[in-house]
């Protein structure tokens, strides 16, 4: 089918999305570390919304909620409760539910930007956003083990865990380095990277092929395809707002669990 | 299509893609740290206080009433004793001004018996007397009668009469009594 597609393009023919789509021309200071480019504009667009949707929420915040409030507050109860209370434990939860929150609702806000018509590309899908957060998530996690133990017996509970014969240290230090001052942060990045890159690949994809059998082909028998390759799309529309969601609640829960393991000696 | 070498390695971040999230970043943080949850967390504070402030107010007055109750069932027994004590009280006096009545009565019936007897007593002494005066005549005329003449002698018919009169009375007195 798509050699069909490709011969029949003939000139220009179809091309398929590349890496390309995540670095589009700058629209201002280019060249310098100000560059806005559209993808910085879809980022300050989410955030502008997100603290729009908490500032008209939350305003004139009641007793008892009404619209907006109530949906706000269920949102951040269901971060409150089913990722920091169920991790961390009531106390800790209250000290870190701050940079969880922002977590959450940053990694969800900019993913949801892959979905939403103009904007059609997620904040997140470009690798700066998760690095920045899974940083903050190893300065968190660290400081909070440093806090919770001391940094020498940090870091043994954590290069050396206790029962580890003296003589393998030479294999489990460096191990347990890696997996968890490098591994985790850069697993964090690219769990979150790589699933926003692929849907929003995966999206232009469907929809590009789709304006090409219905336009560019200028061929009834593709029509069609077309509107198969539409239906696809609409249904990974529909799995990218799961993703969207799915993704936040992942790094969020893992970050707690960092920080929870962090804040425990024996694991 | 881009030439393959112009592809940029997903992997390393342009310095404005680092600054801007960074920037976006802290500005959501802050939006958090500052604002959404210092909020959301004075709600939750306050719904909190109002349901145990709701709790610590039923419990009162459920402390209230069952205090209340409390003192209308000691008010409850003691109006019963008192009820109690009055109607020792008045059972106690009227026993008392019934023994009075029977002690009066029987006093009375007492006094009403003595006279009776003493009444009885005078009558019959004024009977006997009466008809032993009339015996006396009623015998000294028979006995006229029967021996024809009358007896001159007062002191011997005195003496007699008194001694039949005598053995009259040793002969009746018994029988009376």
């Amino acid at each position: 089918m798509l050699a069909a597609v490709l011969a029949a393009g003939d000139g220009e023919g179809f091309h398929a999305p590349g890496i390309e789509e995540f670095y589009p021309g700058a629209l201002l200071f280019e060249g310098t570390i100000f560059e806005i480019n559209r993808i910085m504009l879809v980022r300050f667009v989410m955030v502008a919304l997100l603290a729009l949707f908490f500032i008209l929420a939350l305003r004139r915040a009641k007793l008892v909620p009404r619209g907006l409030q109530n949906v706000a507050e269920y949102f951040l109860d269901f971060v409150r409760l089913h990722i920091a209370e169920e991790i961390l434990g009531k106390g800790a939860a209250r000290r870190f539910l701050p940079i969880l929150t922002t977590f959450f609702f940053m990694i969800t806000a900019l993913n949801l930007a892959g979905v939403i018509p103009l904007l059609n590309i997620a904040g997140t899908s470009l690798i700066g956003t998760p690095l920045v957060l899974a940083i903050v998530a190893w300065i968190v996690f660290n400081y909070a083990g440093i806090k919770a133990q001391g940094f020498g017996p940090y870091m043994k509970s954590n290069l050396l865990p206790s029962g580890v014969p003296l003589y393998m240290a030479p294999i489990i230090v460096p191990v347990e380095f890696v997996s968890t001052f490098i591994l985790r942060p850069f697993a964090l990045t690219v769990r979150l990277l790589a699933n926003m890159m692929a849907g929003h690949l995966i999206l232009v994809l469907f929809f590009s092929a789709t304006n090409f059998m219905f336009v560019e082909a200028g061929s009834a028998l593709l029509a069609p395809v077309g509107v198969l390759t539409l239906g696809a799309g609409f249904a990974f529309t529909l799995f990218e707002i799961l993703v969207a969601v799915l993704q936040a609640y992942i790094f969020t829960l893992l970050a707690a669990v960092y920080i929870d393991l962090a804040s425990h000696a024996e694991h | 299509m881009l030439a393959a070498g112009d592809n940029p390695n997903p992997l390393l971040p342009p310095g404005y893609d680092i600054f801007w999230s960074a920037v976006c970043f802290v500005l959501v943080g802050l939006l958090f740290w500052k604002f959404v949850l210092p909020i959301f967390q004075r709600v939750l504070d306050e719904r909190t206080d109002k349901i145990e402030g709701g709790i610590a107010r039923a419990e009162k007055a459920q402390q209230e009433a069952k205090e209340t109750l409390e003192q209308y069932q000691a008010q409850l027994a003691e109006a019963r004793a008192e009820a109690a004590r009055i109607r020792d009280d008045a059972r106690a006096e009227g026993d008392q001004i019934i023994e009075e009545m029977r002690t009066r009565a029987q006093e009375e019936s007492a006094r009403i018996v003595a006279q009776g007897q003493a009444q009885l007593d005078a009558q019959r002494a004024q009977i006997v007397a009466e008809l032993r005066a009339d015996l006396g005549r009623m015998s000294i005329d028979l006995a006229s009668r029967v021996i024809g003449e009358s007896l001159e002698d007062e002191a011997r018919r005195r003496g007699t009469v008194d001694r039949f009169l005598d053995e009259l009375d040793s002969v009746s007195a018994p029988a009376s009594k």
